[in-house]
């Protein structure tokens, strides 16, 4: 048993019976406002097809190897392993593109080797940057989302670098 | 976004056609749109589920209690949001829900934070401060444990499946804090 199976039970527990303990109708409030995240899991539908189209035909069309193959020159030049170029590229666009990426460095270099390493990390520490963002501001209407993906690429840059020297010195 | 989304199309077209291989449009607009629907279906029921208990939760006003407790972090990172108690209450379960890898809640809660703060912007095409924060801090990954990542591990023989833990915490941790300079440099900027 995992500590994070204890969380949920837990916390579903602790909330009804502080809610009943003060009086509240739980079952009312519970049908009420389950209703509300029905309509919105609904109303997110659109944004989700949209960006899954978009981010596939970019995946399986080849442009994504394409450009992969352009930087490659440079990032080797640059002492960067080609391998996790792919990832670096795939992982804000596709939660599940990323997987199979991931399995493939696991099953090319193996889970212990730096490049496994490396690569565990940065799949443990970056988000589908694109999808997440399309799915929030979808939900409300936001057309202008400002500096938000500038600033999570950014940080995806941040995550790659760290990644590769916090693996190189620890291990 | 029309422009990011147009151009991964565009893209997509013409290398399928470079490549020769048109039938890559249809493929994904057949099979893999198909996705979006198991995504949805599978969000619906824990969706509902947890704007259920936040319901729940509401009516019981303990959120106003919750909400002062964390109030000087919420003030300096949600601004514009930082009196409104549904707001900042769906933002840290949110935050929570990331932090402990429940993915699906987290996104149920998200979007319920994104509502919330929707209500008092005043331009509604427009994101606000406190949602760029927002989607910053979710975007950048805060997750504490990465239980898929150890789990794959493990399954392709790894000798220690979990020694990546405490480097993924400090790299998390560092790529956070990045975005949190760089969100508040831009909020600042663009003012």
């Amino acid at each position: 048993m995992n500590i994070s199976d204890l969380i949920l039970p837990l916390l579903i527990a602790a909330i009804l019976f502080y809610a009943v303990s003060k009086g509240v109708d739980v079952y009312s409030a519970f049908v009420e406002g389950a209703i509300d995240g029905a309509r919105s899991a609904l109303k997110i539908f659109p944004y989700i097809l949209a960006i899954i189209f978009a981010i596939n035909l970019f995946i399986q069309s080849g442009a994504e190897a394409f450009i992969v193959g352009i930087l490659e020159p440079v990032t080797l030049f640059a002492g960067f392993p080609a391998e996790l170029l792919s990832l670096s590229i795939v992982k804000p666009l596709s939660g599940g593109g990323s997987l199979g990426v991931f399995q493939t460095i696991l099953d090319n270099y193996g889970a212990d080797s730096y490049i496994g390493r490396c690569a565990s990390v940065i799949m443990g520490s970056s988000e589908t940057i694109f999808y997440t963002t399309a799915v929030y501001f979808g939900s409300v209407g936001i057309s202008d989302y400002r500096y938000t993906i500038k600033t999570g690429l950014l940080s995806h840059a941040a995550t790659i670098f760290a990644a590769l020297a916090v693996c190189r010195l620890m291990f | 976004m029309s422009k990011l989304w147009f151009g991964l199309i565009s893209l997509g077209l013409l290398f399928s056609f470079i490549n020769k291989s048109p039938e890559t449009v249809t493929n994904v607009l057949f099979f893999e749109t198909e996705k979006s629907v198991e995504l949805i279906l599978n969000l619906i029921p824990v969706m509902a589920f947890w704007t259920g208990l936040m319901r729940i939760v509401e009516k019981t006003n303990i959120l106003n209690k919750l909400s002062t407790s964390l109030k000087p972090m919420v003030r300096y990172l949600f601004k514009d949001v930082q009196h409104d108690v549904k707001a900042v209450n769906a933002i840290l379960m949110t935050l929570a829900a990331n932090m402990l890898g429940i993915g699906n809640s987290a996104t149920a809660f998200g979007i319920k934070a994104m509502q919330e703060m929707q209500k008092s912007n005043a331009n509604k095409k427009t994101a606000t401060n406190a949602m760029c924060m927002f989607l910053i801090i979710n975007v950048s990954s805060i997750q504490l444990i990465p239980l898929n990542i150890i789990k794959l591990r493990a399954a392709s023989g790894s000798s220690a499946p979990s020694e990546i833990m405490v480097p993924t915490l400090i790299v998390t941790a560092f790529s956070t804090m990045i975005a949190l300079i760089f969100a508040k440099y831009y909020e600042r900027k663009e003012l």
